[in-house]
């Protein structure tokens, strides 16, 4: 758990300061039947990046990387709203975007564990011509739906909580069981660590890996269709975009190696939250857009030096106070835990 | 100074294929001279908004009697100039296009001057030194569809004394129509210090940034008077989070935006948007025009600018049925 201090540190800082700017911001009131504050906004915009990263953090573990979800975002949600477009039952229409997803995300773990092709090569693939498929499915154009049964998805509250909240907690739930308290998440970490011997020692290392992509592309295609019920709306080109390198990022932020063979959900949640805290603060207190980029980068650039162990312990030496292997040291530990 | 508009134009569109704007609707001009053909090398079809404006370019070619050769470049340069190349072997009699980028045009540009074919660009501008490449560019002013949105607010609040809190909804940051509407508004409303805009954002020209940014917007600014959105799309996400708020769209906070597709005009005509600066794509029945005239050789000036209007409410009513995109 010590490997979560730093990004929490971080996410409190950056709540922290959005209340010296807005010192209402933690306030959460019940407004049109829902809860309104900008800590639900967080938790709400923050859901499709939540599930894309979780889906990243499988993938990570295995060694890979997986750069094609921002157009499986924008897939999922551009065939669940052509479907109910075209009156489609709301089950017909996630029921086919989903399934389209498994497929793509399958594909990938072929390409990868089949072929042996490099995943960032191919997930290339797909991220370049998903944004095409997302774009003929939508046939180049914004698809508008009206169906409060989508909306609900992304955009609807239940019990007045935004219902996506409830999806990325059964999705975490899930994920966490299947790989913490079964074998799954040691199988995962034995196949990032070493493909070869994995299979050697027994495991279906390629079974494994497709699984992987598949999870990630899946996750990615609810979160396609959160984004797309949040605006009713279908976008090929903009959906989703650059949503794959802040998944990479929060997964790194939370504590996963991108070499492989370990991962933390918790971990990937926090960055996750991190990032959209980021993206929030930027709006509340005001930084113009054209250094919006820079003031990200900057922030980010601190949150890695801060979890970077051999950072912290030279920037510590330097005071004088704290034995300098110390929380090296320590990080080690945990890496082999 | 028309390299630096080009210039600056350009560079927004490339990044700005879904909501930017363009052209305009003008009068179809009538048939009747020697038959002419005209080699069209569009960008691709990459939104909404380039749909319409291929069909109008296509539809008015038809209604003027112009023999088209229409050339889809798929967002690819070198398809543009292959296009551009065979069109020249061709002997058409005048080629049109919408550059995909502004650099790199000279060689080819040469070729058709050469080959005594006049070109007029439409839309997007090309970055060269020698203007004589082309006859004229035919496509939005920017800053002129800001000023529009910011007359329309002067109007609207002049008889109030009270402050006016303007929240901006900015297109992509650095695209020329993010950078033309904010300033065009900016100059407008700057002439009375009741105008403040209390905070400015970009939202990329999406619905779904346009939301995020307006439900951040309403948290840290209990006191929102108007919205300026710089195009529909973002406008419609920011009704979403003003509904989600307990607030009225058109009401509690007036909306301005620019571009006028279909969708945001059912809003303005529902009262959920209170005015629109057109930006039309229609720039086919001028184009027509233009390339008559320069076949015949008459003089046409560098700079067109497509014919655009705006849109009240009531207007969008009426105007709504016979939206084509």
């Amino acid at each position: 758990m010590r490997r979560l201090l730093w990004p929490a540190v971080v996410l409190v800082l950056l709540l922290a300061l959005n209340v010296f700017f807005t010192p209402s911001f933690f306030s959460i009131q019940v407004t049109e039947g829902h809860l309104y504050g900008s800590l639900i906004d967080i938790l709400r915009f923050g859901a499709p990046l939540i599930l894309v990263s979780l889906g990243m953090t499988l993938v990570i573990a295995t060694g890979g990387i997986d750069l094609s979800v921002g157009s499986v975002v924008a897939i999922s949600g551009a065939l669940a709203c052509l479907q109910i477009s075209e009156d489609a039952s709301l089950f017909t229409a996630v029921a086919a975007a989903l399934g389209l997803c498994l497929v793509l995300g399958a594909w990938n773990g072929f390409l990868v564990a089949t072929v042996g092709i490099q995943p960032i090569i191919a997930t290339l693939v797909l991220m370049v011509a998903g944004r095409g498929l997302a774009q003929l499915i939508t046939g180049g154009q914004i698809i508008t739906v009206n169906s409060p049964a989508y909306k609900l998805i992304g955009g609807g509250y239940w019990l007045t909580v935004p219902f996506g909240i409830f999806i990325v907690v059964a999705v975490l739930a899930i994920t966490a069981f299947l790989t913490r308290r079964l074998a799954l998440g040691m199988l995962i970490e034995s196949v990032g660590g070493n493909a070869e011997a994995s299979r050697l020692a027994g495991i279906r290392a390629r079974g494994i890996v497709i699984m992987v992509y598949a999870f990630a592309a899946l996750c990615a295609g609810v979160a396609g269709l959160m984004i797309s019920s949040n605006v009713s709306s279908a976008d090929g080109n903009n959906a989703g975009l650059w949503i794959e390198l802040d998944a990479i990022l929060a997964v790194v932020i939370g504590g996963t190696s991108l070499s492989g063979g370990r991962f933390s959900l918790g971990g990937t949640v926090l960055g996750a939250l991190i990032i959209q805290t980021l993206t929030t603060t930027i709006y509340s207190i005001g930084v113009p857009p054209e250094t919006t980029l820079l003031f990200k980068a900057l922030v980010v650039t601190a949150v890695c030096l801060i979890q970077s162990p051999s950072f912290r312990a030279k920037a510590f030496r330097r005071r004088g106070k704290v034995p300098s292997a110390g929380p090296a040291a320590e990080e080690k530990v945990q890496v082999t835990a | 100074m028309l390299k630096r508009i080009s210039a600056l134009v350009i560079a927004g569109l490339t990044a700005l294929s879904v909501s930017a704007c363009g052209g305009g609707s003008g009068s179809g001009g009538g048939g009747g001279d020697d038959a002419i053909t005209m080699g069209f090398s569009q960008v691709g079809a990459e939104s909404g908004w380039r749909t319409a404006n291929t069909k109008s370019v296509q539809d008015s070619a038809k209604n003027a009697g112009i023999t088209l050769k229409f050339s889809d470049a798929q967002q690819k340069q070198e398809n543009q100039i292959k296009a551009i190349r065979s069109f020249i072997q061709q002997k058409v009699d005048v080629i049109a296009f919408s550059p995909v980028v502004e650099s790199g045009w000279d060689t080819v540009l040469k070729e058709a001057k050469d080959a005594k074919i006049p070109v007029i660009l439409t839309d997007r501008a090309v970055d060269s030194k020698d203007t004589t490449l082309y006859k004229t560019f035919l496509g939005s002013d920017f800053i002129e569809e800001g000023k529009k949105a910011g007359q329309w607010l002067v109007e609207e609040y002049k008889d109030s004394t009270d402050p006016v809190n303007i929240v901006e909804l900015q297109g992509t940051t650095g695209s020329a129509p993010a950078n033309d509407r904010k300033a065009g508004f900016q100059e407008i409303i700057g002439a009375d210090s009741k105008f403040k805009i209390i905070a400015s954002q970009t939202g990329d020209f999406t619905r779904a940034k346009g939301k995020e940014v307006m439900e951040a917007f309403l948290k840290s600014n209990p006191d929102i008077d108007v919205l300026y959105a710089h195009n529909d799309d973002m406008g419609l996400g920011a009704i979403e989070a003003i509904e989600g708020a307990g607030k009225v769209p058109g009401k509690d906070i007036k909306i301005i935006t620019v571009d006028a597709v279909k969708d945001g005009m059912q809003a303005l005509a529902d009262g959920k948007i209170n005015y629109i600066v057109e930006c039309s794509p229609l720039l086919g029945p001028q184009l027509m025009d233009l390339a008559k005239k320069v076949v015949k050789g008459e003089q046409v000036p560098a700079r067109v600018v497509t014919e655009e209007t705006t849109f009240t409410q009531e207007q969008a009513k009426d105007a709504l049925s016979s939206r084509q995109y």
